[in-house]
């Protein structure tokens, strides 16, 4: 299974980036060949609708999981419409979670948030 | 006045510096003039002018639609959107009315045309008028939970074009963003409204900086003077901004301005003031 987790640096100890449609980097990790890559946001610095974006690139890159600290409700509807079950963190680093998810300490997300759009102003 | 420079927009860099105050009293004391309220997230010239015969008009923008039947995927669309407004995962295009800056290019690019635009009201215009017609008394109003009031404004801004003659005077949105630039986009003139304040002094400064880049003919009235220190008046002479005239800081006319009255109706003391403000005014033009 494939898993995605916003990241601070290119690194498994990397802090999990504490937002998610921002986040420089995303890690990718398969728990059954215990391989991993990473992927540079596009969005991170646009305009709008980085959490769309991003969501959208979780998805393409073929993740079922994202483990996350937050995640807005725009791209809660983009990942639950690609079938992406989004947890939350509960340690510091990405390794630490990615224990924590293959150990099923992890639970799903349940506080999406409304979001912190700039007011297109 | 000359009618083709009479559009007058008054702005300032913080909220309750006296916008309306002064679009409302100006107006008032023009005689005939147009009065339009862009602040359409909190329009409250209304309050004072209490229009008459109000006829009003939905505004809506474009929102993408999809038929899905017609879509193969593609993704073009997606690309394309700057605004991140739509996303394609699982077979499905979804669409973020909110995020949709109804650019309509979406529409335009796909190959299958499985794209159409959905009208999405966002809000409304209202247009009164006030003493028999005197001041015609234009307002938009913004719907709740939309991101964006620049649509409304256009479609205030678009309704009186036509008018041309009498003068205008444009009640803008606080701050010097995009919905201000909006507002004094087509204006001749602009009166930027401050207070004696460092609070004051700063969002000058930053609409200040806003009609030079436009390229606006601009002086300052300084709202709620006092004897006292006045940044604010020391950014004028800094920078070589006119002053076109200092309003006391008052308690008849605070009292006023508070009970939504029009201030200059009330007092002759205040309608001599406000004639004086409005007669350099037309003089700039």
């Amino acid at each position: 299974m494939k898993i995605a987790i916003p990241v601070d640096d290119k690194n498994p100890e990397s802090g999990v980036c504490v937002s998610f449609g921002r986040a420089p980097y995303y890690l990718f990790y398969d728990t059954d060949t215990k391989e991993y890559h990473y992927l540079d946001n596009g969005a991170a610095s646009g305009q709008g609708g980085a959490g769309i974006k991003a969501a959208q690139s979780i998805a393409d890159n073929g993740a079922e999981a994202l483990l996350t600290v937050r995640c807005g409700e725009n791209a809660e509807q983009v990942l639950s419409g690609a079938g992406v079950t989004i947890y939350k963190t509960i340690q510091a680093t990405a390794r630490e979670n990615i224990k924590a998810f293959t150990d099923k300490k992890l639970f799903l997300l349940n506080n999406i948030h409304p979001g912190f759009h700039s007011h297109g102003r | 006045m000359a009618g083709n420079r009479s559009k007058i927009a008054v702005l300032s860099g913080k909220g309750g510096t006296g916008k309306t105050l002064i679009s409302v009293n100006l107006a008032a004391i023009a005689g005939k003039s147009v009065y339009i309220d862009c602040d359409v997230e909190e329009p409250n010239g209304h309050l004072f002018f209490k229009p008459e015969k109000v006829y009003e008009e939905i505004v809506t923008v474009k929102i993408p639609s999809f038929d899905e039947s017609l879509c193969n995927g593609c993704r073009i669309c997606v690309d394309f959107c700057k605004f991140n407004a739509l996303a394609f995962v699982k077979n499905k295009p979804f669409v973020f009315k909110e995020v949709c800056h109804s650019c309509g290019g979406c529409v335009l690019l796909c190959p299958k045309r499985a794209i159409s635009e959905a009208e999405k009201t966002i809000g409304k215009i209202q247009k009164g008028i006030y003493r028999n017609g005197d001041v015609t008394v234009y307002g938009g109003m913004l719907n709740t939970g939309e991101a964006s009031g620049i649509p409304v404004i256009k479609k205030l801004l678009d309704k009186n074009a036509a008018d041309g003659k009498l003068p205008v005077f444009i009640d803008c949105p606080p701050g010097s963003a995009c919905i201000v630039m909006e507002s004094i986009k087509d204006a001749d003139y602009c009166i930027l409204v401050t207070e004696p304040t460092i609070f004051g002094a700063h969002n000058l400064d930053m609409v200040y900086n806003l009609v030079k880049l436009f390229k606006k003919p601009h002086a300052v009235i300084i709202n709620k003077y006092s004897d006292d220190e006045n940044p604010a008046e020391a950014f004028c002479r800094e920078n070589n901004i006119a002053v076109l005239g200092r309003i006391p800081f008052d308690t008849e006319l605070g009292t006023l301005n508070s009970d939504a009255k029009i201030a200059v109706n009330e007092s002759e003391r205040l309608r001599k003031l406000f004639a004086m403000l409005y007669k350099k005014v037309t003089e700039e033009l």
